[in-house]
């Protein structure tokens, strides 16, 4: 008995208000519609049209999707097309952990109060107030054949082949837009692990130096456990932008010279809207093959950090 | 190596003091050599943009194209002339203010009760917010697409807003700052008979106004840079377009006036731009509040 209402008395305590109930509810009400409508129901419904036949002549006479099994993944995997922009996009992710290491480096070097520092900050955070349009519009230029990426190399005798069309190579297209992937996100991780730099307590810092620990000591034993969860979230972002990387490479190459930036989601977007395709079933197919890659490596992603870290977080 | 050195007071700050010198010389050549990599291309830009083309230089000529001679700001006046460049500007800010105030609300509403109540279903509710982050998106867009031409929506402004205010992001980032304000404070609220909107606009927004500065800056600039999901609503209402999609596009116009371009681009640039530089250290200070 007395063991019964020992387990009732927190109970009562901590049953619901009818009051804050509702209002929670309809503070929540407009992110969980809007969340359910644009975020859920996609996710849904774009599973279900992976396993149909819509879009084309069909969509135009109004006709609903027709349920064809795993016919779609057939193609798919049939495709080379398909095959080369899967690999393509796996390839991608080399930008991840070179894009979070020099951004947390970046981060350690301008966190210190010294003159100029201010300037730094900002002046990193540039590219990332740019879009992706101008981007295009700049790099084009660097990359061309008479560009400054040229000028460059050249004047410091790195060019034993010539001047190169960075962006018309196969062999280099791939990593000149992989260059404005890291050259767009530096600045953005910067000021993230930045905040997380600026959270950890001084008075940790300084008992370390008082105990004699080196800058790489207090690197890896204070800044980066007290970091777990800011390079958690960072590599997680990343890792998912890197392998639905789309617009850099619409705008650069548009997938090619000869496919070798053609990348996944550059498929689903190809089949859905470029030229007459409008092939919704298929191209949703295709997405549902990224996300199930994209929900590995984030499940991969968790694990590799909660193995590495021992009191977890 | 530290037992060693100690019983020699001497040398040991003369050797850290010249030691200390040197990483400050090499972190400044760091942050120097990050710096270049950094804004070279916009100089770059900026350089072609105010050179006089009626010299007939070309953008190619290096070092000369990097210090323009003959200085002019015809090309600025010939691009909105000539592309109605106005029209696109109006369209970006129209876009992008609908996001910032749409996401700034959104994320407020959502996140005071999440950090400030106990109700049934909190945990699901943080739960499903949390699996946006992770959860595919890959199909989104084709959906999204499907989905706001049955609202009458495809090539509308607010179709382009709509399915982007709410977000995981935003809402943490207010329900972190939330936390970050005093119990007592609300109680007191309560106790003198402060509804719940009075408590969230009078004390908790007041409160927090680093972190809705970083999160309406945050907005603003992926708003105004956004490009592929603008440019995919639009595709059929070219005239509504925001200045991310035109510019492309002025770039195939244009595209034997590279100076022209030039001037397009960082009209498109400048306004972001002055956003940053004048919010920047609130922005940095928002930031750090967000987090902890």
């Amino acid at each position: 008995m007395t063991r019964a209402q020992r387990s009732l008395t927190p109970r009562t305590r901590s049953s619901f208000s009818w009051r804050d109930t509702l209002m929670s509810y309809a503070f929540l009400a407009p992110a969980l519609i809007l969340l359910t409508l644009f975020t859920f129901y996609p996710l849904a419904y774009g599973s279900y049209l992976g396993f149909t036949e819509y879009g084309g002549a069909r969509f135009g006479q109004g006709l609903p999707p027709k349920w064809i099994g795993i016919e779609n993944f057939r193609t798919l995997f049939a495709d080379p097309l398909f095959l080369t922009s899967l690999g393509n996009s796996v390839k991608y992710l080399v930008v991840v952990p070179v894009l979070q290491l020099a951004s947390l480096a970046v981060a350690v070097l301008v966190n210190k109060n010294l003159p100029g520092m201010t300037f730094f900050r900002a002046a990193y955070y540039v590219p990332v107030v740019t879009s992706i349009s101008l981007a295009a519009v700049m790099w084009e230029w660097v990359y061309n054949k008479d560009g400054t990426l040229n000028w460059v190399l050249g004047a410091l005798h790195l060019l034993p082949n010539g001047a190169v069309g960075w962006l018309n190579g196969e062999a280099t297209a791939f990593w000149a837009v992989m260059l404005v992937t890291f050259w767009r996100g530096f600045g953005y991780y910067m000021v993230l692990y930045l905040a997380g730099l600026q959270g950890i307590p001084e008075e940790l810092e300084e008992a370390a130096v008082l105990d004699g620990a080196s800058a790489w000591q207090r690197f890896w034993q204070i800044t980066v456990p007290m970091m777990k969860p800011t390079i958690l979230l960072c590599s997680l972002l990343s890792t998912i932008a890197a392998l639905r990387v789309l617009e850099e490479v619409l705008v650069l190459t548009n997938g090619g010279p000869l496919n070798s930036t053609y990348t996944a989601l550059m498929y689903v977007y190809s089949k859905a809207f470029q030229g007459f395709n409008f092939d919704y079933g298929l191209a949703s197919a295709a997405g549902l093959v990224v996300a199930v890659v994209a929900l590995a490596l984030s499940v991969a992603n968790f694990r590799l950090f909660r193995e590495s870290d021992g009191e977890g977080t | 190596m530290s037992a060693v050195t100690r019983p020699i007071p001497s040398v040991v700050p003369r050797r850290k003091s010249s030691k200390k010198a040197l990483r400050l010389v090499l972190r400044y050549v760091l942050l120097f050599s990050v710096l270049i990599f950094a804004v070279f291309p916009f100089v770059w830009t900026f350089a072609i943009a105010i050179t006089d083309k009626r010299a007939g230089t070309s953008i190619y000529d290096f070092p000369a194209s990097l210090f323009p001679k003959a200085v002019t700001l015809n090309n600025f006046i010939e691009v909105y002339r000539t592309f109605e460049l106005g029209k696109y500007v109006w369209n970006s800010i129209s876009i992008t203010a609908l996001t910032v105030i749409g996401t700034l609300i959104v994320s407020a509403l959502a996140a005071y009760p999440l950090a400030r109540f106990r109700f049934p279903g909190k945990h699901i509710i943080f739960a499903i917010i949390v699996a946006t982050l992770v959860l595919p998106g890959e199909t989104t867009f084709i959906v999204n697409t499907l989905t706001l031409k049955k609202m009458g929506l495809l090539g509308t402004h607010l179709g382009v807003v709509i399915p982007t205010i709410a977000g995981a992001f935003g809402i943490f980032l207010m329900r972190q700052a939330f936390l970050s304000v005093p119990t007592a404070l609300l109680e007191a609220a309560r106790l003198d008979g402060a509804g719940e909107m009075t408590i969230l606009t009078r004390i908790m927004l007041p409160l927090t106004k680093p972190s809705l500065a970083a999160l309406g800056i945050f907005t603003l600039v992926g708003t105004w840079n956004a490009y592929f999901w603008p440019m995919l609503v639009l595709s059929a209402a070219p005239d509504k377009a925001p200045l991310s999609v035109a510019v492309l596009r002025l770039k195939g116009q244009f595209n034997y006036d590279p100076f022209n371009i030039a001037a397009g681009s960082l009209i498109m640039m400048l306004p972001v731009l002055l956003v940053f530089l004048a919010a920047q250290r609130y922005f940095m200070k928002g930031m750090e509040g967000a987090v902890k």
